[in-house]
């Protein structure tokens, strides 16, 4: 169906190739390509502050695909993430610091590294229903975080671990600009694996486990090996994404990677909508975006009537963490699907154009 | 010497463990009744904890005036969640319920930090705090009470259960929701009053932790320790619940005696109750007293 220009006003697919496709149009490739040649020029587009913004979209939405993988492809929740994110951050570090490993290998061996951890805490869960595995995933937070803070030749204990800065076969990237180009190799790559895993079998089996457990156990999906196997990937994105933030910091600490971290990441996806790979990148955006908007507001409230009222600028951390509980609850309340759910009406809408109703 | 200092502990734990069984009782009570996992039940607490502190602190009020408001105002607070939030996700997958109770406790953490700041205050002296001795040991009259009032709430709650006419209904309700409403049971009603009920003794468990220890957000980690006392126990069983939290109690403080006597690791204390959920979760998944799932197809 790549043949033709528009979505057509209907469902035409005959064959199973067209109803996997990734673009379902010339026009939706063409313009995915377009987006990414601009996002190439980003860096000389943007401004410092934007480019860290994105950088950090970039590198959240990487953890919260994974995450999305476990939670929306596979029915079971995590509230652990944010650890598994500080492990493969940690072991990044660890290893590019000890061992004559370029930072290049070491991302993609922190995110392995993270992927078997993940499998240590999953292989009980494995056995559980989702309800139990959120209780496991709660002990794994608390258990790595006591584990950081122990092992001070792993993390530096309560003094911040450093990294080394991104670097390839002697040739090392200095500062946001050259290192925008590394993240956003790995969004593209990583939500181009994750698009074609639910394209394969291995992936029908997890959404058949979503849907309805017991069937699919009947089917012959094997649901402990593809539950750990979900429970694997989802730490082996949150890996990756450690990793690079830490070389995108420099530095690694474990301050502010407690469950309210975790409850973030959960909070992306619920936003972008459980389930949705393009609504994972829309849910990170949403959720990195919104304390920078709050900041901004509260800026220009400065000195008028409900600054004084609210002490905005004090109490600033506090309301966002409001926003953001607030803004999970109304989404899971009001719009389960997030805001995938919202962009398909939007792009049904005009399918039918003008002759909607 | 070491020995008195290993009694001491096993009282503190006893009296801890006893306030995590109520907490686990709570929890447990929404869970059996509403298939409700509460993540924001340590937020109730620090609820509870802060309006008590507020009514005696900033409206002056006696102590027996105060108790007594605040239960009132968390009897409404619990009904008020349940209508307000939670019945809406009724018939929801149950992960969604989960994450708008985790989204409630992020919304109940900040907006007391927001409203009462974040440093600790302390409670102010409801009895005279005094020692006495008994068999040679200090213990702390707070203590007692604490005690008094855990064990009074777990068997108010018994009878509640046995003999009073919502509790039957809860029973029933928790059963078989279908049978339930055939018999004339508003299951609307018992979901709402599930939620007042265990809103109001966290709030006592609450006051009770604060009148010892002062009130901070750190109140809310008896929310989390929740879970390995209602795992232990059994996720549906109220009398494991307490057993549960008095066995995590009691294994907080040995852990504690062990660190400090011989590993010297330091703050095992606080994390030993994690690594006994992920024991039990990988041995025993249902528990000491839950019952085991079977599901017919």
């Amino acid at each position: 169906m790549a043949s033709t220009s528009f979505i057509p006003s209907g469902d035409f697919r005959t064959s199973y190739a067209a109803d996997t496709t990734i673009f379902p149009t010339r026009t939706s490739r063409n313009f995915a390509i377009a987006g990414i040649a601009l996002l190439c020029f980003a860096p000389q587009l943007f401004s410092e502050y934007w480019l860290s913004v994105s950088i950090q979209i970039g590198i959240f939405s990487i953890a919260a695909l994974g995450l999305n993988i476990l939670v929306g492809f596979t029915g079971q929740i995590s509230i652990g993430h944010a650890a598994f994110f500080l492990f493969g951050a940690f072991t990044s570090a660890y290893v590019s610091n000890n061992f004559p490993i370029p930072v290049f290998f070491a991302i993609p061996l922190a995110g392995v590294v993270t992927a078997l951890v993940g499998l240590i805490f999953g292989v009980p869960a494995a056995r559980l229903k989702g309800l139990y595995l959120v209780i496991a995933t709660l002990a794994a937070q608390y258990i790595l975080l006591d584990f950081f803070s122990r092992a001070e030749w792993f993390s530096g204990g309560s003094v911040p671990a450093s990294a080394n800065p991104f670097s390839i076969f002697g040739y090392a990237l200095r500062g946001d600009r050259q290192y925008f180009y590394v993240v956003l190799a790995y969004v593209l790559v990583s939500y181009l694996l994750v698009t074609n895993l639910m394209r394969t079998r291995d992936g029908r089996a997890l959404v058949a486990i979503r849907d309805h457990y017991l069937s699919a156990e009947i089917m012959g999906i094997n649901l402990t090996k593809y539950r750990t196997l979900s429970f694997g990937l989802a730490a082996f994105f949150a890996g990756i994404a450690g990793a690079l933030y830490a070389h995108y910091q420099l530095v690694v600490s474990q301050e502010g990677f407690g469950i309210e971290r975790s409850v973030l990441f959960l909070a992306m996806i619920i936003i972008g909508g459980t389930g949705s790979i393009m609504g994972t990148l829309m849910g990170t955006a949403f959720v990195v975006l919104l304390p920078e908007s709050m900041e901004w507001i509260s800026l220009h409230l400065k000195g008028s009537a409900i600054d004084h009222a609210l002490s905005l600028n004090t109490n600033i951390t506090f309301l966002r963490e409001i926003a953001i509980g607030l803004i999970i609850i109304a989404f899971l309340m009001f719009e389960p699907d997030g805001l995938a759910h919202r962009w398909r009406q939007i792009k049904s809408y005009w399918k039918l154009y003008p002759f909607s109703h | 010497m070491n020995a008195q200092f290993l009694i001491q502990l096993l009282v503190n734990g006893l009296v801890v463990g006893t306030l995590y069984g109520v907490v686990a009782m709570s929890f447990v009570l929404i869970y059996k009744a509403t298939q409700v996992v509460n993540f924001a039940q340590g937020e109730l607490l620090l609820v509870g904890a802060w309006v008590c502190w507020a009514l005696l602190v900033k409206f002056q009020l006696p102590f027996w005036i105060g108790m007594p408001l605040t239960l009132v105002f968390m009897f409404v607070f619990g009904i008020a969640i349940q209508v307000v939030i939670l019945r809406p996700m009724i018939g929801e997958p149950i992960i969604s319920v989960i994450m708008v109770t985790i989204g409630l406790s992020t919304v109940f953490q900040a907006a007391l930090k927001w409203i009462f700041g974040v440093n600790p205050q302390p409670f102010p002296d409801v009895f005279t705090s005094k020692s006495i001795d008994i068999f040679g040991l200090q213990i702390q009259t707070v203590y007692i009470m604490s005690l008094v009032v855990s064990l009074a709430m777990m068997v108010g709650m018994a009878w509640f259960f046995r003999a009073s006419k919502y509790g039957l209904a809860m029973r029933a309700t928790a059963f078989n929701q279908q049978v339930a409403q055939s018999l004339g049971i508003s299951v609307k009603t018992v979901f709402a009053i599930s939620w007042a009920i265990s809103a109001t003794v966290s709030a006592v468990a609450g006051v009770v932790v604060a009148v010892v220890n002062g009130v901070s957000s750190g109140l809310s980690a008896y929310g989390i320790k929740v879970f390995p006392a209602a795992i232990l126990g059994g996720l549906d069983s109220i009398g494991g619940a307490v057993l549960g939290g008095v066995i995590i109690g009691l294994l907080e403080n040995i852990a504690q005696y062990v660190d400090s006597q011989f590993l010297h690791w330091g703050n095992l204390y606080e994390i030993a109750p994690f690594y006994v959920l992920i024991i039990i979760l990988m041995i025993k998944p249902y528990g000491l007293f839950g019952t085991r799932d079977i599901e017919r197809i």
